[in-house]
């Protein structure tokens, strides 16, 4: 059985918006890194399904989606060591506790 | 030139040495520094004696240089020796030495005793720089320096308040003769452009224009203020506050003479206008009587000398106003040994007594023997005695002011020859209160002075009695002939004796002798009683014919109410402009404050309230919190994407 196009995009706009909550309510920096992961992970369903979809014939979204899992790898390692940073010098990682770029 | 006449150059240049050396050096060499300052004054005449000998000879010595170029023209000066500067030089050297010799006992034992013979020295620079130079730039050059030299030794004993203004006035009145003097130079420079009495001679000799009275009467100021004549005569007396020495060197022999030896250099220009000769002469003929009348009264011993030597300055003066030019010069020269005589020997009576006033002395003659008979023979001389110097001078002005062609020569002939008894009789006058009789003041206890005194004296002494022979008639008049080549453009002059002259000179002499014999040495006059009997007259005299206090009413009064006129309108007016000024900047730059602060500053202030207020709202966005950022960036997002979406509707980007 074919899962149609649809049905996947929805579960990608689901993935996303919920990643995209989870980045705008958590409060603490790790949770936030988390739903960034959910939201890349929601792009690259949908790069994968059009990929299937919409150009069966060439590898191209698969590969774009290979590229994102990479950066986003890298992102969250950098992420990550910000967080740290941050930690160490404020003794806390609660997002809004952390205003070094108010005036 | 061969020989040591090659150097005359040099005649001036060794005391202006001594000056250098005695200035830096002098207060360290004390009462030795004499020696060098008479070392170098001996060595001028030494050195001036082969040129003197050369001029006897026809020679004429001379050296000039370019001074500057004026455009391309250029300007000569020069040194030159000719037989009227023979004749200075001698009177300078000689005189000058002898002086110099005389100071080293005078001025024994005196503050700035090295300074004084410095000045000294560099008088003799300045006076021998008058008779050499060859030009009138140069001779006013020596002009100016000899007044500075007459100012530095008038008020050489500085302490005493008289001596300094004495100092100042004989300072400041010379300054009035000299802006004449110099503009004089400047106009007959402007005329001729040259400087040089060679070829001004010849310029003038030939000379076809307007008359020459203006430049002539502009020099003779000068000669006025040096030579101490009316008007400007107010100073001489004065400057007898300097040491004695001093006014008999400066103030007698040599300075004094500067103006008549200008007006004889010049004699050229002078006799080209008979308007400037009947000045010099009218001058000098009532500078001669005026003087001689208050010389009868003065009761300080240099202030009849002072007096005396005006009066016979005028009438050197005189001499060449009438066109005696080789009369004045012969008078200067033997005026100037019986002159310093006399004031040498009244140097010495004062440095014996320690006081001037001559009521005060009397029967000198037992006392200081060697100055009062030398005293003597200068009297002699000055008062007319055949056959000694003054009565031949004398007689050769009477005859050239006899024989002028110059309008109101008569009149000056009279006056001239009155004089001459006013000038025996003021002579004798002082003879007899201070040699002869009892001494008046028994509290002082007069002493002859040292030899280093005594001798020079007796020198000039020689001199004074001998020094008019060159020029009388048993020498064929051999001065006159001689000094005749300092005048080669006039024709040779033939002096014709008057004998009706010199025995009324004769006669007027020994009357003025006689009749002040009688009032001073017998007594059978009384002194007081002729002064009481001409009344205003003695009063007059007495009084200097209150010169200074008409100068006072007349100029020095006039000038200060004139300066506290000029000093209210400098206060009132000039200052008063210049304080408006001040208070309208001010007002103006205290409108341009207000402006700056209020306008201009407001303006910057608005830009700056404007950027803080407006950023204040902006930057509310700026929480600083990541979350609110990632909101506002979704949100926008949403946006945009509503808007494409509302834009597309119906389309399909599939292309279905």
């Amino acid at each position: 059985m074919i899962i149609p196009l649809n049905h996947i995009l929805v579960l990608a706009a689901l993935l996303f918006c919920i990643g995209l909550y989870g980045a705008l309510t958590r409060r603490n920096a790790v949770g936030i890194l988390m739903s960034i992961e959910l939201m890349l992970t929601a792009a690259n369903i949908n790069l994968v399904a059009f990929s299937r979809f919409v150009t069966p014939n060439t590898g191209a979204g698969q590969v774009f989606a290979i590229f994102v899992m990479t950066l986003a790898a890298a992102a969250v390692a950098v992420g990550l060591a910000i967080v740290i940073c941050i930690y160490r010098n404020h003794r806390t990682i609660s997002a809004d506790k952390i205003h070094l770029m108010k005036w | 030139m061969t020989g040591l006449t090659q150097y005359f150059y040099l005649i001036p240049l060794i005391p202006l040495l001594a000056f250098w050396v005695l200035i830096f050096w002098g207060s360290r060499m004390k009462e030795k520094s004499a020696y060098i300052s008479i070392a170098a004054a001996i060595s001028s005449f030494l050195l001036s004696v082969p040129c003197i000998l050369a001029t006897m000879k026809g020679q004429t010595l001379s050296l000039e240089w370019t001074w500057l170029y004026f455009g391309t023209q250029p300007v000569k000066v020069g040194i030159m020796v000719d037989s009227l500067s023979a004749m200075m030089l001698f009177v300078v050297t000689f005189i000058g030495s002898l002086i110099q010799i005389y100071s080293v006992g005078y001025m024994h034992g005196a503050p700035r005793f090295s300074r004084f013979f410095a000045y000294l020295s560099l008088f003799f620079f300045s006076m021998l720089t008058i008779v050499l130079a060859d030009n009138l730039m140069l001779i006013f050059v020596g002009w100016e320096l000899v007044g500075l030299c007459s100012y530095l030794l008038i008020s050489f004993e500085y302490e005493r308040i008289a001596a300094a203004k004495a100092g100042m006035k004989a300072f400041v009145v010379n300054r009035i003769g000299d802006v004449g003097f110099l503009l004089g130079i400047l106009s007959l420079f402007w005329l001729f452009g040259t400087f040089q009495y060679k070829p001004l001679t010849e310029q003038i000799m030939s000379w076809k224009g307007a008359s020459l009275a203006i430049p002539a009467m502009l020099l003779f100021c000068g000669a006025m203020g040096k030579s101490a004549q009316f008007p400007l005569h107010v100073w001489l007396p004065d400057a007898m506050e300097g040491p004695t020495p001093v006014s008999a060197l400066i103030h007698a022999a040599t300075m004094v003479a500067a103006g008549v030896y200008m007006v004889a250099r010049m004699f050229f220009l002078f006799q080209s206008s008979v308007e400037a000769m009947q000045l010099v002469s009218y001058i000098g003929c009532f500078t001669a009587f005026m003087a001689a009348t208050i010389a009868l009264t003065q009761n300080d011993i240099k202030k009849v000398l002072a007096y005396s030597t005006l009066s016979q300055l005028g009438y050197m003066v005189m001499a060449v106003g009438v066109g005696g030019y080789a009369a004045g010069p012969f008078h200067l020269m033997t005026h100037a040994f019986f002159k310093a005589l006399l004031f040498l020997g009244a140097g010495s009576v004062i440095h014996g007594t320690g006081t001037q006033d001559l009521r005060q002395m009397g029967g000198l003659l037992k006392k200081m023997p060697f100055t009062a008979w030398t005293f003597i023979m200068a009297f002699v001389a000055i008062a007319g005695v055949p056959p000694f110097a003054g009565f031949w001078s004398k007689d050769e002005i009477l005859l050239s002011t006899f024989n002028s062609a110059v309008p109101g020569h008569t009149l000056m002939f009279w006056v001239g020859l009155f004089t001459e008894a006013l000038t025996a009789f003021y002579m004798s006058r002082l003879l007899f209160m201070t040699f002869f009789g009892e001494q008046r003041d028994t509290s002082i206890h007069p002493h002859e002075s040292p030899k280093v005194m005594t001798v020079p004296l007796m020198i000039l002494a020689f001199f004074s009695l001998t020094a008019g022979l060159p020029g009388t008639p048993m020498a064929h008049h051999w001065l006159q002939g001689w000094l005749h080549q300092s005048f080669h453009y006039l024709p040779v002059h033939e002096i014709h004796l008057n004998y009706a002259i010199m025995s009324g000179s004769i006669i007027l002499a020994f009357s003025g002798i006689g009749l002040a014999y009688l009032m001073y040495y017998k007594k059978s006059i009384s002194a007081a009683r002729v002064a009481a009997y001409m009344g205003p007259l003695y009063t007059l005299s007495l009084n200097k014919w209150y010169w200074d206090e008409i100068f006072e009413l007349c100029i020095i009064k006039p000038f200060l109410w004139s300066t506290t006129i000029l000093y209210a309108f400098d206060v009132w007016v000039v200052d008063g402009l210049v304080n408006a000024c001040g208070y309208m900047v001010r007002g103006l730059s205290f409108l341009n404050y207000v402006f700056d602060k209020y306008v201009v500053d407001g303006l910057v202030e608005l830009n700056g309230w404007i950027v803080e207020k407006s950023s204040r709202i902006a930057r509310l966005v700026q929480t600083g919190l990541i979350q609110n950022y990632i909101l506002l960036l979704v949100a926008g997002f949403a946006l945009i994407l509503w808007y494409t979406v509302l834009q597309n509707i119906g389309s399909s980007p599939f292309g279905q």
